[in-house]
């Protein structure tokens, strides 16, 4: 019996837990008649039996599926012969993965050493007797609450409140997941960042600059120590932010403040979704945009002028990555400038001020603080874009300001760690948690300043 | 002391040049815009220049013998030996069949190599599924290779030299005579829409993905949609202002701009390293996708709720509703087209977003359509990933095409949000 089958029979179990409560409401109640007497509607009844019935059951099958499967590796583990428990970590792993493959039927049982085999098929007759015990446990508590939440049913029980009180913890927990989110993050991203560090000197990781984490996969294999100085991919992803900064913000600004102050309603009905298009296409098509077209366009051109440019320059990535961000600093600058009380414009207007006068030193000063706001929310968004440059920038590690040139980012960089294989105790793929961590305190930070910016702005006029 | 007569002379001799700032002002404003429409129009353009051609492909036809002696020489029609037979013989001698000049090995193995590797698996499919077929003759449309494909939409040129264009001018020599028999031409390309991933360009198509992108989205709307509601309503209807809301509320805002790959690595982490999830999984896309997804719906709903005027909550609270009951009977209900739209909204955020699902390795290499949330897969935008990778002109072609196909989901799903949020939202 798997354990989708007995999630299926808890949810039968709730109906029909709805169902008897309601049931023995009405029949305390003395009949369909009198259900006045009651302090809530017999539903109410129903729902708070079937609440009671299928939380406990839903808690056991949670937690027994969570942690299933290390318990039965473990027993399993433990009947092997003392030979292979002996083995180095490393080799227990690859065992273990056998182990896994072959219980998953990824690999036929052929393939396998005889104590792996014979520990496969214990962990499936393990598996089995898990499973039935589960449904026994979790189907069990789940009809012993359910007999318990009948006998409470009396006319006085306040089950509505009772019912909405716990709907209310639910809703809760619905908004919690928000903060466990973050600690999820932060916990994961410190913890194996922690471990890193363990091994290279945090100095060295912030201020080195030479970057190669190729790492031996052997311990006698030449060139094994890698080097883990991260400025060059801190100076490429603020080589390649400034470039679409370049790009950004004066496109976003101009068309902001066009659409804003000159446009006809007409016209930025149109143009304004139209804009916002470019908001919605996905990162990666924006990367082959840059492979394809912009790239070779800007070696074209270059040509022309007699430079040098490389395949994936920083400008080609920075350029695209700046057209992505148009529509996010056009529109909330855009906010901003509406949001500046039309009376200050006319006080500009009475005086005397032309139109482009009173947006340049009435209505963008006015505005300005949100407006830096915005830009500082797009350039996190510019740090923290991966897919474009992914495709459009270098993986080498290039300590240089010049934009023709490639150069690689803290996002390549993670990407190129983590794909492939993966061995979570090289400091290799640590180091991309590294540059994980880096990269979320940066955006936090930019992101933190910029709302309290934007928030401390609008609470001015409002 | 100025005169009055002297101020309006000063202002006057700006006059000129302060309006021909004004126009220019003007003027960069109009440039900004038009360059960024140019943009969408040149994007757009480029991609779809690119992408149509996807939709059509080279196919060849052959004249086929199943003959007996190759795929049955038991002639028992035992179906084990009939999935292993030597189909691709059958294609060969069909060509051979109809260029019976060709003689020696390199010859003829380019006058194979017109007919892509899937026509044998071709006929496999068809011998397996009906043996009365063997000992008959068929004549039918089989996919021709890429090399093909692309000279006779024209990517590769007649007249670039022998070693660039990837096909021998004998080889140029027989699909012409192909075409002017009409048994070599461009059809509508089927197998774009129901093959999985393949290494050869001709048989790569866009399903896998596709279905992979839907188990995914799947798993993101149920879980993500009930949670985001539950919370945007836990926010506006029952929090109390008190410091936990608050460290909540700056929680989901700070989330919402969080890089998307830091949520790859949380799912790399958590899902993958720490509960054992299986890699590649859309289950643990899923499950990403949702982290990152909530803000956005959460906000989203959060804007709607706020929308709904208080006198509701009062009329239904005044006649004796519970909060709850509120909410559920009146609130929710008025506020669900915004909420369906904010819904849709991160739902095609979710479909474009490839960074965290390329951490949770639904980057590999699978040819096999997904069956279940557990398989292994890869989503749209990835596969739009790995294949611009590949050197194959095929699969240019090809990138655009599952592009075009990724918009046109993108574009259905806005349009949807645009004409729920039109319809159905109401002014009070």
């Amino acid at each position: 019996m798997s354990p989708s089958i007995v999630l299926v029979l808890i949810v039968a179990l709730a109906v029909l837990a709805f169902q008897i409560g309601k049931a023995r409401s009405i029949a305390v109640a003395g009949g369909p008649r009198h259900t006045r007497s009651l302090h809530s509607l017999p539903g109410h009844y129903g729902l708070l039996t079937a609440f009671w019935c299928v939380l406990p059951a839903l808690a056991v099958f949670g937690v027994w599926v969570g942690f299933q499967d290390s318990v039965l590796t473990r027993l399993v583990l433990s009947n092997m012969p003392a030979e292979q428990q002996s083995l180095p970590a490393d080799q227990l792993g690859l065992l273990l993965n056998d182990l896994r493959n072959v219980v998953a039927g990824n690999v036929p049982a052929s393939m396998v050493s005889d104590p792996v085999r014979q520990a496969a098929s214990d962990f499936l007759r393990l598996q089995h007797v898990a499973h039935l015990s589960l449904a026994g446990v979790a189907l069990g508590i789940g009809v012993v609450a359910l007999l318990w939440a009948r006998r409470r049913i009396r006319p006085e029980l306040r089950a509505r409140n009772e019912y909405e009180r716990m709907i209310e913890w639910a809703l809760f927990a619905c908004s919690a997941v928000a903060v466990l989110t973050t600690l999820g993050i932060v916990l994961s991203i410190v913890f194996e960042a922690g471990r890193f560090f363990g091994t290279v000197p945090i100095t060295d990781f912030l201020f080195g600059t030479n970057w190669s984490p190729q790492t031996a996969i052997r311990a006698d294999q030449v060139g094994s120590s890698g080097a883990f100085g991260a400025v060059p991919l801190f100076v490429g992803t603020l080589l390649i932010s400034l470039v679409a900064m370049v790009v950004a913000v004066p496109l976003g600004l101009f068309s902001a403040i066009y659409l804003a102050e000159y446009a006809a309603p007409r016209l930025r009905r149109v143009v304004k979704p139209l804009l916002e298009v470019l908001a919605g296409v996905p990162t990666v098509v924006y990367g082959f945009f840059a492979v394809t077209t912009v790239g070779p366009m800007l070696r074209t051109v270059g040509e022309a002028l007699g430079l040098s440019v490389a395949g994936e320059s920083a400008l080609a990535a920075g350029l695209v990555m700046g057209i992505m961000i148009i529509p996010f600093v056009s529109s909330l600058a855009d906010d901003m400038i509406t949001a500046v009380p039309q009376s200050l414009r006319d006080g500009a207007y009475a005086l005397g001020a032309t139109r482009s006068e009173t947006v340049r030193q009435v209505v963008l000063r006015a505005a300005l603080p949100g407006i830096v706001g915005g830009i500082l929310l797009a350039v996190s968004r510019a740090i923290g874009e991966t897919m474009i440059v992914v495709m459009a920038a270098g993986l080498a590690a290039n300590l240089t300001l010049n934009p023709l040139e490639a150069v690689t980012t803290v996002t390549v960089q993670i990407v190129t760690l983590l794909v492939g294989d993966q061995e979570f105790d090289s400091p290799k793929t640590l180091a991309a948690f590294a540059l994980g961590l880096m990269l979320f305190l940066v955006t936090l930070l930019l992101n933190v300043i910029a709302l309290y910016v934007v928030r401390k702005y609008r609470e001015q006029y409002e | 002391m100025r005169t009055a007569a002297e101020t309006q002379e000063r202002v006057r001799a700006g006059l000129s040049r302060r309006y021909r700032a004004e126009r220019r002002f003007r003027a960069y404003g109009m440039a900004a815009i038009a360059v960024g429409i140019a943009f969408v129009l040149f994007l757009f353009g480029t991609v779809f220049a690119q992408g149509l051609s996807a939709l059509r492909q080279a196919y060849v036809q052959i004249d086929v013998f199943y003959d007996p002696e190759i795929i049955d020489p038991a002639g028992n029609r035992d179906p084990d030996d009939l999935v292993v037979a030597d189909y691709q013989s059958l294609v060969r001698a069909s060509l051979r069949e109809r260029f019976p000049t060709v003689e020696g090995r390199p010859a003829l193995r380019e006058l194979y190599g017109i007919a892509s590797s899937a026509a044998s698996v071709e006929l496999q499919r068809r011998v397996t599924a009906d043996p009365g077929l063997i000992g008959q003759r068929e004549r039918l449309w089989v996919l021709a290779d890429d090399t093909v494909d692309m000279f006779l939409k024209g990517k590769v040129s007649r007249s670039a030299p022998e070693e660039e264009r990837r096909l021998s001018d004998t080889q140029l020599g027989q699909i012409d005579a192909l075409k002017s028999q009409n048994a070599l031409k461009l059809r509508f390309n089927s197998a774009f829409f129901s093959n999985g991933d393949s290494r050869d360009p001709e048989q790569a198509g866009v399903r896998g993905a596709v279905v992979g992108s839907f188990l995914t989205l799947l798993i993101t709307l149920l879980l993500s949609f009930p949670i985001g509601v539950g919370a945007a309503v836990y926010l506006e209807e029952f929090a109390p202002r008190n410091r936990i809301t608050d460290l909540i509320e700056v929680n989901i805002n700070n989330l919402a701009a969080v890089p998307s790959i830091v949520f790859g690595l949380l799912g790399l982490a958590m899902f993958i390293s720490f509960f054992g999830l299986p890699r590649s999984a859309p289950l643990v896309g899923g499950l990403v996708l949702t982290l990152l997804t909530l803000p956005t719906i959460i906000i989203a709903s959060r804007a709607a709720l706020k929308a709904v005027p208080p006198s509701i909550r009062e009329a239904a609270l005044g006649i004796g509703a519970s909060r709850w009951q509120t909410v559920v009977h009146h609130v929710l209900p008025l506020a669900m087209p915004g909420v369906l739209t904010g819904a849709i909204i991160g739902m095609a955020r979710a479909l474009g977003e490839s960074a965290p699902l390329l951490m949770i390795g639904m980057v590999a290499f699978i040819v096999e359509v997904p069956a279940g949330v557990l398989d292994p897969s890869t989503v749209l935008p990835v596969q739009v990933f790995l294949w611009s990778d590949l050197p194959e002109r095929g699969f240019v072609e090809r990138t655009s095409g599952a592009i075009i196909v990724l918009l046109l989901f993108l574009i259905v799903m806005n349009a949807a949000a645009v004409v729920l949020r039109s319809k159905f939202e109401k002014r009070w």
